[in-house]
């Protein structure tokens, strides 16, 4: 029989292994259960993996969305893997990419139809401050109250997609909009549109941040005092209190971040891919950015990484309801299972299985 | 005649990485008392754990009155007659002495027969105990007289226990031999698990010395000298301490009149503690576990704030700072637990220094860490302090305790501290490591720093203090030169005064 056996200490090996195991178990997984289906498992994993970004009629339409998507997923992970490091856990970044998209929206109809060089930064601010200030909620609630910031932040999302119903319908609704719900469309205003960098690339500038933020953080993390501190802070909250960090400056730093990063993301999304403050705005960016930041390993280049693998996976998910006619959840199957298999393969970076061992 | 009554045959016991038991064989004895002497590390916990019936060996035998003997429980170890006296107890805080007793039998009389028995049997063994009280009422010496009686009530032929004078005055360890001799006089063996060589001198009829999982000898410790005792546990010759007698200088800690409640639940909060800590000297905190010690670590080191009275430092009031504060005027610590409190258990040694010599040390400017610098003094603290690694890079947990407690006692020292607080200095550290932290710490003192040393282990504080004094019950006795003082006092000190003496009536 299988037996278990802990490690003295973790497996490196297998820590960088797991992530490649579990997306080549998902691929399988997936197969068999497209092969349920009635359809040809190697043809759909084919056309989810390979055909956005090589099959010469999608791969120009395709090649673009994969920044597009992977932009808002990296930046939003970049941020959530500071807290997870440091042992907050900040599951609300879907509610701080709202709040940042609708403070960045907020500024550019308040200036409308002015033109003005100044209005896209100020955008910029408006966004990450309104994503800080919806994560300063449950920091501020846990330092003070020791309430649990998974719970707070995680309801805080329904409070801020309630926000968002109320303000596409009322406060932000577009005076010209025929009575139809939602906003302006920002792309149609030249100083808040955030546009492609390089054209035809999905480049814009939400995605150049994301590129910048990873390499920032991976400065901070590697060296710079307080990124030790965070990590010491979540490997051994003991020792990082005898070091002097300040728990509570910790807890703010770590959610204010994400919170910031999480609503640049949103500021970035409605005033370029998006265009428009909707009632269905968020596609849940916030919570696959969990996945990402995981699969990653926490890592930002990792997170770099896996940002284009799941951007991948929802493209490639589209395509395949395009071609096959596979339901819309395909995709959130995928990731859930990609997340629920390097979960379950991480078993080995603290494990060793013994085969035929004694009872 | 002398028979025989358990005997060992060739044990051998692997676990991944570690060979705890390889090849141990010796006998116990009817109506002896045989110690089982050895360092953290050596293999007695694994062995008695064998014994009793919680880890099966992966070869060997055992004998039990020439019978072949496999307990694969601690209940058929318990049937066939062995009893255990763990260190670490297990009993309900909230449950009576009879009710905890009655839930470690296997088929428990009633509760009214229970406490007459309890009563019968403890009053005749000079271990007074009242089967009604709640043992969270009890002093940690009263609760492992509820664990012996436990087993006494089985009527064991072999009693095992596994250091019981650690948590100990020395007044409550002479009732605890005078039980122990009464046994053996009735025939009951008793396997006495120890590292202290005085104890084992004293009370025990042979000893077996384990070291790094084998057997090295056996031997009558009577005739034994405890300097040879020692080499033989540890392999190799130990150098005592020097103390040199100086003259203590100014005051540079006071300590007045601190109150602080405890953050933890089972915690000790400390109520009217005063004290002046003078350069040159080394103030020894003793008092058994539990009494407060971690809580005046916590209000000396500025993990945590006092609501009343106030902590100066040369004159300068640091009651509010916190840690960094302290240490960047001079005031360094070292926490008892190595792993998670001192040091970060999978962090290299390098990012370790960062925890407290950052400052000192200016390992970080403008915000980002200096990496080469970082590793060169972990390094200086390798070197100088002789830790066994393969280099800076490796991570704390992966040190021995001894090695891991050298690096951040040295990782302190190296930052010269004008006053140090230690906690534990020794704790779970192998011989030679204990010898040279204390010499460590003595050789600091004569340098002119203040140092207090917080320890359960009396020996320890008797070899290095210049000054004692016992917390009990979160209160601190009065201080006394170490010098004038005989164990009997300090077990008095120790245990509150007026408490020993209705107990010893």
């Amino acid at each position: 029989m299988f037996k278990l056996e802990k490690r003295p200490q973790q497996s490196q090996k297998w820590i960088y292994l797991s992530p490649f195991l579990a997306v080549l178990i998902t691929m399988i997984s997936g197969g068999i259960l497209f092969a349920a289906l009635g359809e040809n498992p190697f043809e759909a994993i084919r056309i989810i993996f390979w055909d956005p970004l090589f099959d010469p009629n999608f791969a120009s339409y395709s090649r673009p969305q994969l920044l597009v998507k992977a932009g808002p997923l990296i930046l939003i992970a970049i941020g959530l893997s500071f807290g997870f490091k440091a042992g907050v856990w900040n599951i609300g970044a879907e509610g701080q990419y709202i709040l940042g998209a609708i403070f960045g929206a907020s500024v550019a109809l308040a200036f409308y139809p002015m033109e003005s060089k100044f209005i896209f930064p100020l955008m910029i601010i408006a966004g990450a401050l309104g994503g800080f200030l919806w994560g300063l909620i449950p920091a501020l609630l846990k330092a003070k109250l020791n309430t649990n910031e998974i719970l707070v932040s995680l309801m805080l999302v329904y409070v801020a997609e309630s926000i968002l119903a109320s303000v596409s319908q009322g406060l932000l609704k577009n005076p010209d909009g025929y009575g139809f719900p939602g906003s302006r469309n920002l792309q149609n205003y030249e100083s808040a549109a955030n546009v492609e960098i390089i054209a035809n690339s999905g480049m814009h500038w939400g995605v150049l941040f994301a590129f910048i933020t990873v390499i920032v953080s991976y400065i901070i993390l590697t060296k710079h005092i307080q990124g030790f501190n965070i990590q010491l802070t979540g490997q051994a909250p003991r020792a990082s209190k005898f070091a002097g960090v300040n728990p509570t400056a910790n807890i703010v730093f770590c959610l204010g971040i994400s919170g910031a990063l999480a609503g640049l993301a949103g500021m970035f999304e409605v005033s370029g891919p998006s265009g428009q403050i909707t009632i269905e705005f968020n596609s849940g960016y916030g919570f696959t950015a969990i996945i990402v930041a995981f699969l990653g390993r926490l890592h930002p280049i990792g997170i770099f990484l896996s940002g284009l693998l799941i951007a991948l996976t929802y493209i490639g998910g589209e395509l395949a309801q395009l071609m096959l006619g596979l339901p819309g959840a395909s995709i959130q199957l995928f990731q859930g299972m990609l997340l629920f298999f390097l979960l379950a393969t991480d078993l080995f970076a603290n494990y060793k299985v013994k085969i035929g061992a004694d009872n | 005649m002398i028979k025989k009554l358990l005997e060992i045959n060739g044990i051998s016991k692997t676990y991944p990485g570690v060979i705890a038991n390889s090849d141990i064989s010796f006998d116990i004895n009817s109506g002896e008392v045989h110690a089982l002497l050895g360092e953290n590390g050596a293999g007695k916990s694994t062995l008695v754990k064998i014994i009793y019936g919680l880890v099966k060996p992966d070869s060997g035998n055992l004998l039990l009155n020439g019978v072949p003997f496999k307990p694969v429980t601690p209940s058929e170890a318990r049937k066939a007659g062995i009893a255990m006296v763990f260190q670490h107890f297990s009993l309900f805080e909230a449950l009576s002495v009879a009710e905890n007793i009655s839930l470690g039998m296997d088929n428990p009389p009633n509760q009214r027969d229970l406490g007459k028995k309890i009563k019968s049997v403890s009053e005749s063994y000079g271990l007074p105990l009242d089967p009604a009280k709640t043992v969270g009422e009890l002093s940690v010496g009263e609760r492992q007289r509820v664990e012996i009686i436990r087993c006494l009530l089985q009527n064991p032929k072999l009693l095992v226990m596994d250091e019981p004078t650690s948590v100990l005055t020395p007044q409550e360890v002479d009732i605890l031999f005078k039980t122990l001799l009464k046994l053996r006089s009735e025939g009951t063996s008793i396997l006495y698990i120890s590292h202290k060589l005085e104890e084992i001198r004293k009370l025990c009829d042979t000893a077996t010395i384990l070291r790094l999982g084998k057997k090295v000898d056996t031997c009558t410790p009577e005739k034994t000298s405890t300097k040879k005792l020692a080499e033989m546990m540890v392999g190799s010759t130990i150098k005592a301490p020097e103390k040199l007698n100086k003259p203590a200088g100014q005051v540079m800690l006071n300590v007045d009149n601190i109150c602080c409640v405890s953050k933890s639940q089972f915690g000790t909060s400390l109520t009217n503690v005063t004290f002046d800590l003078r350069q040159g000297e080394i103030l020894g905190i003793g008092g058994v576990a539990g009494n407060g010690q971690d809580e005046l670590f916590a209000v000396l080191s500025g993990e945590q704030f006092s609501q009343h009275g106030s902590i100066s430092f040369n004159e300068i009031n640091i009651t509010k700072f916190n840690p960094n504060q302290r240490r960047k005027i001079g005031l360094l610590s070292a926490p008892e637990e190595r792993l998670g409190h001192a040091a970060a258990p999978n962090m290299s040694l390098i990012e370790n220094t960062l925890i407290t010599a950052e400052n000192s040390q200016n390992l970080v400017s403008l915000g980002f860490i200096d990496w080469k610098k970082s590793k060169a003094f972990a390094e200086k603290v390798i070197k100088k302090f002789d830790v066994r690694t393969p280099g800076s890079q490796n991570t704390a947990r992966s040190l021995s305790g001894g090695n891991l407690q050298k690096f951040v006692i040295g990782r302190e020292i190296l930052q010269n501290p004008s006053v140090f607080i230690v906690n534990q200095p020794t704790w779970g550290v192998d011989a030679a490591a204990a010898s040279s932290i204390r010499q460590a710490l003595l050789t600091l003192s004569e340098n002119g720093a203040a140092i207090l040393v917080i320890s359960q282990d009396l020996d320890e504080l008797l070899e290095i203090s210049d000054q004692f004094a016992a917390l009990n019950g979160g209160a601190l006795s009065r201080i006394e030169k170490t010098a004038d003082l005989s164990m009997e006092q300090i077990g008095l000190m120790m245990g509150g005064a007026k408490d020993l003496e209705a107990r010893n009536v």
